[in-house]
């Protein structure tokens, strides 16, 4: 059994007296220690699909089951619980929280989620700046550094819970081609290190490649799946 | 909790400069009513003292019935020598009364040989009477501060009216309680200035001399004016004698005794009520503030946070995190208004006390004002200031707590 499993996913949004079909009976299955893909144009459904695979909104039909569990008849506490347990997130403007130092970014998860102990959370943290090569500006704040350390510090902390699952909604998109490429292969790498599912979506042609699997949508509907392996040139 | 405190603090020095507003606003708001408080009650003291140890004393005895009949000065209603013995033994069963003075109090003629005028009389025990209202030499304003067998102390109401003056001889006529007349010559060895409240008309004589113008066998006692040691034992004083008092009861199983507090004596009373409904008021205008500055600047921090609402609610923040904290925010908020206002109360009351400041009350000139504040009402101020600024908190952090992540997230 894969580790999600969706079978005839609706998503439908009113807007006024008119309903919008986003997502139009979407099956797939993907499998555990995936690094993939969805891409497809503004408005294609991508992120309504990252947004129903991370339990942050609910199908208006079908099944979907992360982890051997039905999200969908999940709660809003339930919801947060399961988020916190099996998931990372990585956000298109980084979304770190301002008052908290690049350490107390990725530590948070362990104390206000896992509630880790502090020798642990101290080793995972200090392990994963040495990975994303933030150590050295642990103790800066999110103002004081740039757009590609800011994701960097956002793909430790998706990581420091060591979920089974990283989502990550157009992650390189606030920042330039160079630093772009680099944030992919640094979740490429710690994909590689830690056997962590990725799931990012993108339009970015340029690093769709990276991919090992890449669907496309388009019109809220699933058109194409390619099995790269992932090899394609970033 | 540390960590939550941690991400709370940081969050209100992030808007350092509303921060400090809505402190400085909760401090002023502290810094007034304490301020409120310790004058008023110096004020109010200071007036109670004045009335208390010049004249009324702290607690009143008298035969029941007497209080109601106070203003004809009734003779029929008395304390017998059995029932001062009862009375006396009760007072020195209670460690807190530190004096009593016994006073005969009748209305009479009083008369300068030319003109006639009422007075009403108090027969008292010097040196009693001394001990129980010690201000009552200051009342005199010309004169003698003691009193002899054969003199009198007059109003200067009377003194005036009357064109007496000190050394002049004076009769008082009296009726007794068995409707005989009967007359006594006086010299004026003082003249008392009046206090506020009863006493206006109010002279004084020895107590023997009172029972031989009244023809009196033995004494019988109009009224028993206690004064306790500490002012604040008076509630507790009052019940302790009346749970023994009151198991006195006459043939007809009625009660023999009534004990009063000044309070029911007194019409001032009614003005240190107004006092305290004052003070009520400025305690409701601080609530008000701080609840309005405190949720003011919770809704603004939830507005302006969404997207970090939305982004720890994703990564899995439970709601009951995310509630709690905004309430320490809050918290934190109200906390520091009511520590600093503390503070600068205390200096604002410290300096009034080192300026001594005088004020009048009636005729009294130069009455010192003390303001106190005690460490209970201290502490019951900023209480108040904190569980306000919770309950100010909490409806800006359950909106939090109980918002989407996914709408938070698309907020812009």
């Amino acid at each position: 059994m894969g580790l999600i499993t969706a079978h005839n996913i609706y998503k439908d949004y009113q807007v006024g007296e008119v309903s919008l079909r986003a997502l139009n009976d979407l099956n797939f299955e993907i499998e555990p220690a995936s690094f993939l893909s969805f891409v497809g144009p503004s408005g294609s459904g991508k992120t309504t699909l990252l947004n129903l695979i991370g339990c942050l909104d609910t199908p208006t039909d079908g099944t979907l089951t992360v982890s051997g569990t039905d999200v969908v008849s999940l709660d809003r506490k339930q919801r947060a619980a399961f988020r916190g347990r099996h998931m990372g997130f990585i956000f298109q403007d980084f979304n770190l929280i301002p008052v908290l130092t690049v350490y107390e970014n990725i530590e948070y998860p362990l104390i206000m989620v896992q509630n880790v102990p502090p020798e642990e959370r101290g080793r995972r943290v200090l392990s994963l700046l040495e990975s994303v090569e933030m150590t050295e500006q642990k103790d800066k704040y999110p103002d004081q550094i740039s757009g590609g350390q800011k994701q960097r510090v956002a793909v430790a902390r998706a990581l420091v819970t060591e979920p089974e699952l990283v989502l990550a909604d157009e992650p390189t998109a606030n920042l330039d081609s160079k630093t772009a490429y680099m944030i992919i292969e640094l979740m490429k790498e710690m994909q590689r290190k830690s056997g962590t599912t990725f799931i990012f979506s993108t339009h970015d042609q340029k690093i769709v490649g990276a991919a090992e699997i890449i669907y496309t949508l388009e019109d809220g509907m699933i058109v194409d799946r390619k099995d790269t392996g992932g090899n394609a040139h970033v | 909790m540390y960590n939550l405190l941690k991400i709370a603090l940081r969050n209100l020095l992030r808007y350092r400069r509303r921060t400090l507003l809505t402190a400085s606003l909760i401090m002023i708001g502290v810094v007034f009513v304490l301020v409120f408080m310790a004058v008023t009650g110096s004020v109010k003291s200071l007036l109670i003292g004045q009335i208390t140890d010049s004249m009324l004393g702290h607690l009143q005895v008298h035969k029941k019935g007497y209080v109601a009949s106070i203003d004809n000065l009734p003779l029929t209603i008395t304390l017998t020598p059995k029932a001062m013995q009862k009375i006396d033994k009760t007072i020195k069963e209670i460690p807190e009364i530190e004096a009593y003075s016994t006073r005969i109090k009748f209305g009479g003629l009083f008369s300068n040989f030319v003109e006639t005028t009422n007075i009403r009389l108090n027969g008292v025990v010097p040196e009693m009477e001394l001990k129980t209202v010690p201000l009552l030499p200051t009342r005199i304003i010309k004169g003698e501060k003691t009193l002899k067998k054969g003199d009198i102390l007059i109003p200067e109401l009377l003194a005036k009216g009357m064109k007496v003056t000190v050394g002049d001889t004076v009769v008082v006529i009296a009726t007794n309680k068995d409707g005989s007349v009967n007359g006594r010559q006086f010299k004026v060895s003082g003249i008392l200035e009046s206090v506020t409240g009863p006493g206006g008309r109010d002279g004084y004589i020895h107590i023997e001399d009172a029972m031989e113008v009244l023809r009196m066998d033995q004494m019988e006692i109009s009224e028993i004016v206690l004064r306790l040691k500490d002012f604040g034992t008076l509630q507790n004083v009052y019940e302790s004698l009346m749970g023994t008092l009151s198991q006195e009861k006459n043939e007809a199983g009625k009660p023999i005794f009534e004990v009063h507090t000044w309070e029911k004596l007194s019409p001032f009373y009614n003005i240190a009520q107004m006092i305290d409904i004052m003070t009520l008021f400025i305690k409701i205008m601080l609530i008000a503030m701080v609840l309005v500055s405190i949720m003011n600047v919770m809704i603004m921090a939830v507005y302006e946070r969404m997207r970090e609402i939305g982004t720890i609610s994703a990564i899995g923040t439970m709601p009951g995190k995310i509630l709690s904290m905004f309430v320490l925010e809050g918290l934190s908020l109200g906390i520091f208004g009511a520590l600093i206002g503390d503070a600068i109360g205390c200096i604002i009351i410290y300096i009034l006390n080192i300026s001594h400041i005088t004020f009048n009350f009636g005729r009294q000139t130069g009455l010192l004002l003390a303001p106190h504040i005690g460490v209970a009402d201290i502490l019951m101020v900023s209480a108040t200031v904190i569980v306000v600024s919770v309950a100010a908190s909490l409806q800006p952090a359950f909106k939090a707590s109980r918002m989407e992540p996914i709408e938070a997230l698309r907020h812009v």
